[in-house]
């Protein structure tokens, strides 16, 4: 017999109106409507959230973690990309 | 659990009644369900079906305190909920059959919650002031419980030859107890000119209109009613009740009074 496994979807949750949807973790679901279901019941339990994204993770285009040397590891010497070197008023606080 | 809060004796013997069997129906549909925990077909549905449970349970530990009030002998809900014997809960029988599988669990679930979707709204008017509120309440919850019964009920139901025929058998099996929601009875009368609440069969025709465009999405055959009757809102409860009350009292009746 052919074995089906649920397709598995990415989820993502607003914790307040005004914030961004973080990475919460993942369901495996049927299909996006259950996705939400789940998702609720999964990660909203305990007043988590307020909105709830689901993206099937099949369809996230993620960076070759074999890559990281050629796309990352360029950055490490350049810092003057970093806004570090400004003198800052005695206002701004916190930067 | 706390301590009943106030007492009130002057309600009527079938207040105390009408709310009992919403209580009960609560009370035992979130015991068969706690049954499913660690059980489920996959992680995410045993977690719903925890959840789905503990709103039962919790709106089961707000009915039954009102109705240790109502009848004002002091008794609290875990007196309530623990220490009754199987004639005095009023639960209709379709909360208390077995679960048999994830499709009768679930097809129940949707039956049960389209129910008391329709009753948590009616009753969000009622003129018992604690009742309306945990009728506010509870309606969410229950608004939920119908829409993820309904999503399964449909995709079982619309599934495969195997999950087609579970669901199926489980209709067949189920239906015939869903006439005691509506049966008339003269507690239902009392209770629906007094303003607490609506006679449950008033609900009947509304009820039919939310599930019956499931069922058949569902591609599911609805039985034919027969003459079937089951008594559990009047404390006739079938041969699994029993069991069912062994299980859910045993704590309580081996260490009388215990608490976490």
């Amino acid at each position: 017999m052919e074995r089906k496994e649920w397709p598995l979807w990415e989820i993502f949750i607003r914790s307040r109106n005004g914030l961004d949807h973080k990475h919460c973790g993942s369901v495996h679901a049927p299909d996006a409507r259950m996705a939400l279901q789940v998702a609720r019941d999964v990660y909203t339990r305990r007043m988590e959230g307020v909105s709830i994204w689901a993206v099937r993770a099949a369809d996230i285009v993620a960076s070759d973690p074999d890559a990281k040397a050629e796309l990352f590891d360029p950055a490490e010497d350049k810092i003057y990309r970093h806004p570090t070197f400004y003198q800052l008023p005695e206002e701004v606080n916190h930067m | 659990m706390a301590a009943a809060m106030t007492q009130q004796t002057n309600a009527a013997p079938e207040h105390v009644e009408y709310v009992l069997r919403l209580a009960d129906n609560a009370l035992i549909l979130g015991q068969r369900l706690s049954e499913w925990c660690g059980h489920a077909p996959v992680i995410e549905e045993d977690l719903a079906l925890a959840n789905i449970s503990l709103d039962l349970v919790g709106q089961a530990r707000l009915l039954l305190t009102h109705a240790g009030n109502l009848e004002g002998k002091g008794r609290d809900e875990d007196q309530m909920a623990f220490l009754r014997v199987e004639r005095d809960y009023r639960n209709v029988t379709m909360m208390e059959v077995p679960n048999e599988d994830f499709g009768r669990t679930t097809l129940r679930n949707f039956l049960a919650s389209a129910f008391q979707v329709l009753l948590w709204q009616a009753l969000a008017n009622s003129s018992d002031g604690e009742l309306a509120a945990i009728a506010a309440k509870s309606l969410k919850e229950a608004r939920y419980h119908l829409n993820h019964s309904s999503e399964w009920v449909i995709r079982l139901g619309d599934g495969t030859e195997v999950s087609h025929a579970k669901m199926q058998a489980a209709l067949d099996y189920l239906w015939p107890y869903t006439a005691e929601l509506f049966a008339a009875n003269p507690t239902d009368e009392v209770i629906a000119t007094s303003g607490v609440g609506p006679a449950w069969r008033s609900l009947e025709a509304e009820w039919e209109a939310l599930v019956l465009p499931v069922l058949a999405e569902a591609t599911l055959v609805v039985p034919a009613r027969t003459p079937f009757k089951s008594y559990g809102k009047f404390g006739r409860h079938s041969e699994h009740m029993g069991h069912l009350l062994a299980t859910m009292q045993y704590m309580q009746r081996t260490y009388p009074g215990a608490r976490w």
